[in-house]
């Protein structure tokens, strides 16, 4: 399948010189859900903003379905909706006239039965006369949400969608981003909460300092996730590992004064009890032992940390 | 040509005014009827006429202009800075429109208030002094033009300006005082002959002086030079406009 967003060496330094986007690679391919991670001023929004036309490119290209976003903008824009990180509004507009305005301003034709059905779904029809200003909070977020749905987009982004959100509606979310992607749009959402990228996501990418530095499917990472790890300290250092524990993939470590055994910690057989029976026959004296957890959040905080 | 967004933002832009009527239309209307009061019914009574028509009547063209200018500026400065502010000018940036098809639709949108307003300004002047139009169509024509390029102006402020007080300013301490000084309330013919000649470079003696002459049929300066320097200036703003869009000056990082 041929990527629905390929984004080719795309770089971006703002006017103040501050690099935001160095050399990023990243293709999203047709109906996938794709969760951009990084920490507050990894780059995330810039992304999106260059793709949604609203930041200047620096270097490298950007096609949308095929079309060049700074030559051929009428078809790529056309197909992308965005939700927008900020909370902005026509304060003084109503939600009606405001979402017949997005799908006007996006080259649509008028369709108040598609409207209609968005706005119920968004739980605003009942708002629909009222002004946007004396909305709460939540609700004018559902306002941005159906200005970006008003022209029926193949694409949505949806930068940091559930940030000061309350929980009903970021369970109603969820609940749209699942509805929308079995229509066959395609979401790329920007996060900085992990549980986030792992209900939602197929994929995801994790970016930092500009840079993008992890793509995985999230099943992938997910088995990362549930990966033990148990610690072994000997009494006596090892200076090598006995020819009958070669089986165990075991890794030595602190200067042969512990072995560490990676396993699943979801299968049945953890090898563990196997494990234990080989050393005592190879003749070694355990200390102590422990085990631990690789979290996701520590792959992330270890992959953030790096180089820093 | 993306027409359903051209269509979407004039609408929306017209909307605005609709709902800020008051301020929009009876604001300067009213303004403009205290002048009529003031200076044509009160001070005009005892002045002599002015190119064979009495002072009251010979004020209208310029008053019309004053208030158009100020308002083209001002509608249309606004309309472009207000969502540049709130931040909702990201939509209309990452929409499927063209520079121009932007222009048209917040340019088109405030011209046609102006229009309008100088419209109901002149049915308002009416009430007060009596007066005739001599070459109406050429009064429509250059109301039209006149509302349009001065809107383009306004725009080109509403994009350039950020902050509220740099979208004062022109208005206010440009446009207002040579719009006084360009003959809105007499004739340059009046001034002392250096006044004349200083007069001259201010570009609103060109258009109220056209202006002028589409009602009474008499001029300060050439009509042609007037209409020429109204497209000049016109030409100029869109040139201004494409760069702005083309650079994404203020409007885009
Ligand atoms: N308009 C701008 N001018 C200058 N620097 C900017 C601008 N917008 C963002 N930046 C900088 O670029 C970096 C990336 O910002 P952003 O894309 O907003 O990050 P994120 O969305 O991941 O938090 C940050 O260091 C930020 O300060
Ligand atoms: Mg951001």
């Amino acid at each position: 399948m041929s990527a629905i967003i390929a984004i080719k060496a795309l770089s971006k330094t703002y006017a103040s010189g501050h690099p935001a986007l160095k050399q990023v690679d990243l293709e999203i391919q047709p109906g996938e859900i794709f969760a951009l991670l990084g920490p507050n001023g990894a780059g995330k929004t810039t992304l999106i903003s260059i793709v949604c036309g609203i930041v200047n490119p620096g270097g490298g290209q950007v096609l949308v379905a095929g079309h060049d976003i700074v030559r051929d903008y009428r078809a790529s824009r056309g197909q992308i909706g965005l939700v927008p990180q900020e909370l902005v509004n026509d304060v003084f507009e109503t939600v009606w006239a405001t979402v017949k305005f997005s799908r006007g301003l996006f080259g649509k034709a008028p369709n108040a039965a598609y409207l209609e059905q968005l706005l119920k779904e968004l739980s605003l029809w009942d708002k629909r006369d009222a002004k946007i200003i004396e909305l709460s909070g939540g609700m004018k977020r559902r306002v941005m949400i159906a200005k970006a749905l008003a022209h029926e987009p193949n694409i949505l982004f949806l930068d940091e969608p559930t940030a000061g959100v309350d929980v009903e509606l970021r369970r109603d979310m969820w609940a749209m981003v699942r509805r929308l992607r079995e229509r066959g749009v395609t979401i790329i959402l920007t996060t900085h909460y992990i549980e986030e990228a792992e209900e939602m996501a197929d994929r995801i990418g994790v970016i930092r300092k500009g840079e993008l530095i992890l793509v995985e499917d999230k099943d992938v990472l997910m088995r990362r996730l549930g990966r033990k790890e148990l610690i072994l300290h000997l009494k006596e250092p090892l200076t090598s590992l006995p020819a009958s524990l070669a089986d165990f993939k075991l890794e030595l470590i602190e200067s042969g004064h512990g072995l560490r055994y990676g396993f699943d910690s979801q299968h049945d057989d953890t090898g563990i009890p196997r494990l234990l029976a080989a050393i005592s026959a190879a003749g070694l004296e355990l200390r102590d032992l422990k085990s631990k957890e690789s979290s996701l959040e520590e792959i992330f905080v270890n992959l953030l940390k790096e180089g820093v | 040509m993306n027409l359903y967004a051209v269509r979407a933002i004039y609408l929306f832009e017209l909307a605005r005014t609709w709902r800020t009527l008051l301020q929009s239309i009876a604001t300067p209307v009213i303004s403009t009827s205290l002048y009529f009061v003031v200076f044509g019914a009160a001070i005009g009574a005892s002045m002599n006429q002015v190119h064979g028509v009495s002072y009251g009547a010979f004020i209208v063209p310029g008053l019309i202009m004053l208030a158009l200018l100020t308002e083209s500026i001002s509608n249309a400065s606004f309309g472009i800075y207000m969502p540049r502010y709130a931040g909702t000018i990201y939509e209309v940036l990452s929409a499927p429109i063209s520079p121009l098809e932007i222009v048209i639709g917040y340019v088109g949108a405030a011209a046609t208030k102006s229009v309008i307003l100088g419209l109901v300004i002149l049915l308002t002047a009416g009430l007060f002094v009596d007066f005739e139009i001599a070459h109406p169509v050429w009064m429509l024509i250059y109301l039209v033009l006149t509302a349009f390029t001065f809107s383009l102006f306004g725009f080109i402020i509403g994009i350039w300006a950020d902050g509220w007080e740099k979208l004062q300013v022109v208005p206010a301490l440009i446009v207002t005082p040579l719009t006084f000084l360009g003959g809105s309330f007499y004739s340059i013919s009046m001034l002392p002959e250096v006044w004349q000649t200083i007069t001259l470079f201010n570009p609103v003696v060109y258009l109220i002086s056209a202006f002028r002459w589409t009602f009474y049929g008499v001029a300060d300066v050439n009509v042609w030079l007037s209409f020429g320097m109204t497209v000049v200036f016109l030409l100029a703003c869109l040139g201004v406009v494409s760069w702005m869009f083309k650079s994404g000056y203020r409007l885009k990082n």
